[in-house]
């Protein structure tokens, strides 16, 4: 799909650039003024609001996305620089109705609670189960240190990232045993 | 918060990227990983006219080792960390690279912009001053390697001239019987250095420190080397003594300031500490452990 | 059996989840409205200082600014100060002099976030800088600059409390053997839930309607203060919804009105547009309020034996520049008079001084029920500097003094009326679990060999669901809470409630608690909060006072429909209502067992076939008034070890035994402590606000203010006593907050338990590295 192309400037008469960005496997050109947050963009123009702000300081990670698959934080990013990429979000996690594994976790270990930092900590766990899919409970608890959570003081979540990296485990290996 | 409004531009190649560099004027600023960049734009601390992006620049994030080690500039932090050359051979860079902000982060940014970024409280500079690398840097005038000891010049200020960028990090080869660590101490995972302690060692055959290095990360206004503690190291046996002796050398040398991160007292007492630490285990992996 | 109707006592996974894993929460900022403008507030960078002048002309040439206001623009509309909920007021915008740094100076409205924040970098303003006060205890001082021009009081002095006998405490005092006395300081800290404060103003100049979805833990209070504050204005209540949609944390810092709020409002009337306004994290940090700051010095007197007597305590409260607090009407320093704990003193005297300084306002809580960890921290601490003093082992000097469970309901020397408990069950509980007996026979070998680790306990009493009309208000609204159940002919049932989840997991819990009483399904129990205008009147969710008021609220109300039930069961068993049994979460013909109706059945007759006379429908309302709080417990043990060389503090293990009486949903409580203890680790060990002496804040943004990562928090593990409230319709006592309470306490205790043997008795918090460095040096410690 592809979404209407805006004016060329805006009103305080900034250049606008194109840019071409698949995000959750749809196609989008759309022109953003240079200093349009990565953030705000997916928030504003695309309207999807799962990717959350939290801090302004790249501290929190409640914005996490998957860039080309890796997970980074959409406020500390500009539209421009994702031109030509792949994002995925927490909106492309299910898919044909059946929840991503790391969905599941997270409500099977009861890894959220506000909910805010949730897709945040779910698109950081997804990028690093792709790089090491049988993690320790300290590789986890590493690898979500730079997502913040308030409420549920982690013990659920780093469960909640286990139970998915098990999950994804189960067709290579029929099911999954403790390998820590 | 919102960063000022700015032009931004792709460069294609290094050459597009000095000549964006040269006609702006020294308005315009080089975006790599952003990572320290654009948090200081989002508070309007810095509000460039315009932001070269150099990461489609190809051929600048590459590791080989060519007689020395060449790091490319825009080698991601998560990349140098995993990397196989790195963690086998230059394990100090890999514990560097560690302990960078968080892995969102690492993700992200770049070892480049972690040197020309110049903040005292970055990590790699003194893990580069301990390895005694150099940088180069091309510009208008055409490549110059700079020495690492000749790099960083003041907070957030490098010998850069305004129409170079960082391309590239080259790190001797190890002696044989070198080896290296960096430790670092944070009020919290993710933050910035209360210390950090970078340390190369080089054994003699007798097992003697034949030659040392170290880098101190905050503790001054750049990133700084604790030549007396390394002179201090130099013909000893790596007992307790001569790392207490070269522990109490880098505090006197180490020029903390007190803020949030605690007293200039403490930090010094840090650096003595983690110096010993950090020797200790640069002296056994000189050994061939861990 | 209530397993399988997911009643009382079971861990159903949760129904929100649904939405927050799929990304579709609908939090304030999600909120988009036809038409809307964004709204950002110019700071003022001085923390005392007064307005030369404010030049807007810059900011009003920019394209898409609509509008910039200033104090002197909310003037006329008498909206340039607004009352706070204790008693004082608090400026919306300044007209004249600002009081602290990062205070509102002006709101720009734009039609985009990014023109707003453009506006806000234009506007120009020109002050002349005035003296600084940051010290209460030199705000107090005679002379001090008196900061609140507006007040006919000239001096910084807000109020003095004090509850307890002071002529007996003294007494006990000068006869005591022994006399112990400690000065803490509880530091400034902030709530940072992880989604800032927000919201988004409709004003409908048509229907005369203000619609506003906003981040509230108690939309109806907000609704009622809208409408006494702006009442004049036209805004009257039937015709102001308030809508707390997800709340993305809250922990105390969405109970109060911040100026941005009101200012959004006024936005929307004058520009006949939607506004919106999000704070960033560092306005939440820099200008919402703040909690704790409390400057103690408590005495406790026992006799050598270890029997403690009397306790003797006098408080410094900083403000900041407005007393912003969220305390009960009646109740200035909030419940900190639980400040006695698990111990039955004879003997108490409590007085607590507020002051202004040129700080943020507040006073709120931190994920805490009024104060109550302050109180907790000190009396746990003050326990175990008398075990140092009388070198007896701390847990043994709490078995020896705990309230016994014989003795409750207990009343305590400063009047409350404690509900039930037993201290000694949870303490001893704790103990097995950690091996208390081994870790000091390994604290014993390690410290012959100069290795440092602690053992710290924390035996806290909470005092949580404010609470009953006689003793509690706020802004003279009794403090009660309220459900209403319908029942539909299906038997499906909708709650709502006048209460407000920010994660608690309400649309659960409250489901089985419906589904307990009236034997449906939790899942065919729809539970709906936050919507004034669908939702019956309550106070809101802080305090951890969900449970104890509305979920009495709830369990009556469904109580009143079984009753309906009762009598319809009887009409289709044509039977007498006496010989009908609710028995097995059915209506049962008494010793008949094959003559039952379900409530499905009952619920379809209540609209089809419902007795003569009788109204049909299922549906019931209570406003529930609790008899009296109720009082949570925990015994927590903390196992420290220290890095010699940089002073680290690091937990390799933490216990924590809760009881909060009846448990609805066993994985969510569980949930709550692990997130209360990550709340209390917080402040112990990294989170404060601090100030330099010109005002300018220290901290105020996520790269300084230091949430705990998953990295430093550690592996908690849990385990429960249940001591079920005798007054409670469900036994339940509330849990949200006890962990945070007891914590801090713990944790500080296992520290200075790792330094005893040099003589340490005290750090105050939070215990940074170099705190506990210099002690090493000092003592000659140090690696």
């Amino acid at each position: 799909m592809a979404v209407e192309t805006a004016p060329a400037k805006t009103t305080t008469g900034q250049k606008l650039h194109r840019i071409h960005v698949v995000v959750n496997g749809a196609a989008h050109d759309v022109d953003v003024e240079p200093r349009t947050l990565l953030v705000h963009f997916l928030r504003e123009n695309l309207g999807m609001t799962g990717t959350h702000i939290g801090c302004d300081t790249t501290s929190c990670g409640a914005c996490t996305v998957l860039l080309n698959g890796r997970a980074v934080k959409s406020c500390t990013l500009f539209a421009v620089q994702v031109d030509q990429a792949s994002i995925a979000t927490v909106e492309g996690l299910e898919k044909d109705g059946k929840l991503h594994p790391i969905q599941e976790g997270f409500h099977q270990e009861h890894g959220l609670q506000c909910g805010f930092c949730t897709p945040g900590m779910m698109m950081t766990a997804v990028g690093f189960l792709a790089t090491n899919p049988a993690p320790t409970e300290l590789q986890i608890r590493e690898a979500i240190s730079g997502n913040l959570c308030r409420c549920t003081g982690y013990v659920n979540i780093v469960k909640s990232i286990d139970y998915a990296a098990r999950k994804l485990r189960e067709p290579a290996e029929g099911k999954a045993p403790d390998v820590r | 918060m919102i960063p000022a409004s700015f032009e931004y531009e792709v460069a294609t190649d290094v050459a597009h990227a000095i000549q964006l560099l040269a006609s702006s004027g020294g308005e315009a600023k080089v975006l790599a990983g952003g990572q320290s960049l654009i948090p200081l734009m989002k508070f309007r601390l810095a509000q460039p006219a315009s932001l070269i992006d150099i990461t489609r620049i190809a051929g600048l994030s590459g590791i080989r080792e060519n007689g020395e080690l060449q790091i490319g500039a825009l080698i991601r932090e998560a990349d140098l960390e995993k990397n196989a050359i790195i963690r086998q051979r230059y394990p100090i860079i890999a514990d560097t690279a560690a302990v960078v902000a968080d892995p969102l982060v690492r993700n992200m940014a770049t070892i480049g912009g972690n040197l020309a970024h110049a903040d005292p409280a970055n990590d790699h500079p003194a893990t580069m001053l301990a390895l005694r690398a150099s940088v180069v840097a091309q510009g208008s005038k055409g490549e110059r390697v700079i020495p690492i000891d000749d790099f960083f010049l003041d907070t957030f200020t490098t010998a850069l001239r305004p129409d170079e960028i960082l391309v590239e990090i080259r790190v001797p080869k190890p002696a044989a019987r070198s080896g290296g660590a960096y430790l670092k101490l944070e009020r919290k995972v993710g933050d910035f250095a209360i210390v950090g302690v970078a340390a190369v060692v080089r054994l003699d055959e007798s097992g003697k420190i034949a030659a040392a290095s170290i880098g101190l990360t905050n503790v001054g206004l750049t990133a700084i080397r604790a030549r007396n503690a390394e002179e201090k190291l130099r013909g000893q046996a790596p007992d307790d003594k001569a790392l207490a002796a070269a522990g109490a050398a880098a505090a006197a040398e180490s020029q903390p300031v007190s803020d949030l991160r605690g007293p200039a007292e403490y930090k010094r007492d840090v650096v003595r500490v983690l110096t010993q630490r950090a020797i200790r285990k640069a002296v056994a992996r000189a050994k061939g452990g861990n | 059996m209530s397993v399988e109707i997911g009643g009382i006592g079971s861990s159903v996974k949760r129904k929100e989840d649904a939405r927050f894993i799929r990304g579709k929460g609908k939090y304030v900022d999600d909120v988009k409205l036809p038409g809307m403008l964004y709204l950002d507030i110019a700071r003022s960078p001085y923390a005392h200082a007064r307005i030369k002048s404010i030049d807007t002309s810059k900011a009003l040439k920019i394209p898409g600014v609509a509008a910039v206001i200033t104090g002197k623009d909310l003037v006329p509309l008498n909206l340039h100060w607004m009352p706070t909920l204790m008693s004082d007021k608090q400026m919306v915008l300044p007209t004249d002099t600002v009081l602290y740094q990062a205070q509102e100076v002006a709101a720009v409205v734009a039609t985009e976030r990014y023109i707003a924040a453009d506006g806000v970098a234009a506007i120009e303003v020109e002050y002349e800088p005035l003296p600084v006060v940051v010290d209460p205890k030199k705000a107090l001082e005679p002379g001090a600059p008196v900061l609140r021009e507006d007040r006919e009081q000239k001096n910084n002095h807000i109020w003095h409390w004090e509850v307890g006998d002071k002529a007996g405490t003294d007494k006990a005092f000068r006869d005591a053997e022994v006399v112990v006395k400690q000065d803490l300081y509880i530091p400034r800290i902030h709530v940072a839930s992880i989604e800032t404060c927000g919201i988004v103003a409709s004003w409908d100049k048509v229907e005369g309607k203000l619609t506003v979805w906003m981040t509230t833990q108690a939309p109806h209070a907000i609704r009622t203060v809208i409408a006494l504050v702006a009442g004049h204005l036209g805004l009257a209540e039937h015709k102001i919804r308030v809508i707390s949609p997800d709340i993305g944390g809250g922990f105390g810092g969405k109970v109060p009105v911040y100026p941005g709020y009101v200012l959004a409002i006024g936005a929307s009337v004058l520009t006949g547009a939607p506004v919106k306004w999000i704070e960033d994290r560092s306005e939440n940090i820099q200008a919402d309020s703040f909690a704790r700051d409390y400057h103690i010095s408590a005495e406790l007197a026992a006799k050598k034996d270890g029997t403690m007597q009397a306790l003797r305590v006098k408080t410094i409260a900083d403000h900041g520049a407005f007393d912003a607090a969220a305390n009960p009407s009646k109740y200035p320093a909030g419940l900190f008079h639980i400040i006695t704990g698990s111990y039955p003193f004879q003997k108490s005297f409590v007085e607590v001084d507020g002051a202004y300084t040129n700080k943020p306002p507040g006073g709120i809580a931190y994920r805490c029920s009024f104060r109550v960890t302050e109180a907790a921290f000190t009396i746990e601490r003050l326990v175990d500097v008398l075990a140092l003093e009388l070198k007896k082992d701390p847990a043994a000097l709490r078995m020896q003094n705990f309230i016994k469970p014989e003795a409750f309901p207990y009343k305590s020397a400063l009047g409350w009326e404690y509900d039930s408990g037993d201290y000694g069950r949870a303490l001893k509980l704790a103990m097995d679990t950690i091996d208390y007996a081994g870790l000091r026979k390994e604290q014993a070998t390690k410290r012959a060999k100069g290795e440092l680790m602690g053992i710290g306990i924390s035996s806290f009493t909470e005092i949580v669901g404010a609470g009953p009309s006689k003793q509690f208000d706020i802004l003279g609204i009794k403090m009660f809470d309220s459900a209403e159940i319908r029942v539909h002919p299906t038997g499906k049932a909708m709650v709502r409630l006048g209460v407000k989840s920010q994660g608690q997991g309400h649309e659960t819990t409250f489901a089985q608690i419906v589904a307990e009483e009236l034997g449906l399904p939790v899942g065919d129990i729809a539970v709906e909060e936050g919507d004034t205008d669908t939702a019956p009147y309550g106070l809101g969710t802080y305090a951890s006072r969900s449970t104890p008021v509305a979920g009495g609220a709830t369990a009556i109300a469904a109580r009143k429909i079984r009753e309906k039930a009762r009598l319809i069961a009887a009409h289709l068993l044509e039977a007498n209502p006496d010989d009908v049994e609710w028995k097995d979460y059915k209506f049962q013909v008494k010793g008949v067992p094959a003559k039952t109706k379900t409530m499905q059945e009952v619920a379809f007759a209540a609209y089809t076939n419902h007795p003569q006379g009788m109204e049909a429908g299922l549906e019931a309302v209570d406003y529930y008034d609790p008899p009296n709080l109720t009082y949570p417990f925990g015994s927590y043990i903390c196992v420290v070890d220290i890095d010699r060389g940089t002073g680290e503090v690091k937990i390799r293990r933490f216990v924590a035994v809760d009881d909060c009486g009846t448990i609805i949903n066993p994985m969510i409580v569980e949930g709550q402590i692990h997130g209360g203890l990550t709340m209390g680790l917080a402040p112990a060990l990294y989170e404060q606000i601090t100030y330099d002496e010109q005002g300018n804040i220290q901290g105020g943004n996520f790269m300084d203010y230091l949430l705990p990562t998953a990295m430093e928090t550690p592996n908690w593990e849990t385990a429960k006593t249940t001591t079920p409230s005798p007054h409670h319709p469900i036994g339940a006592k509330g849990v949200g907050e006890s962990a945070t309470v007891g914590a801090p306490a713990a944790i500080a205790n296992a520290v200075v338990d790792a330094l005893a043997h040099l003589g340490v008795r005290h750090i105050d918090i939070p215990i940074t590295p170099w705190k506990v460095q210099q002690i090493l040096k000092a003592n000659g410690a140090a690696e």
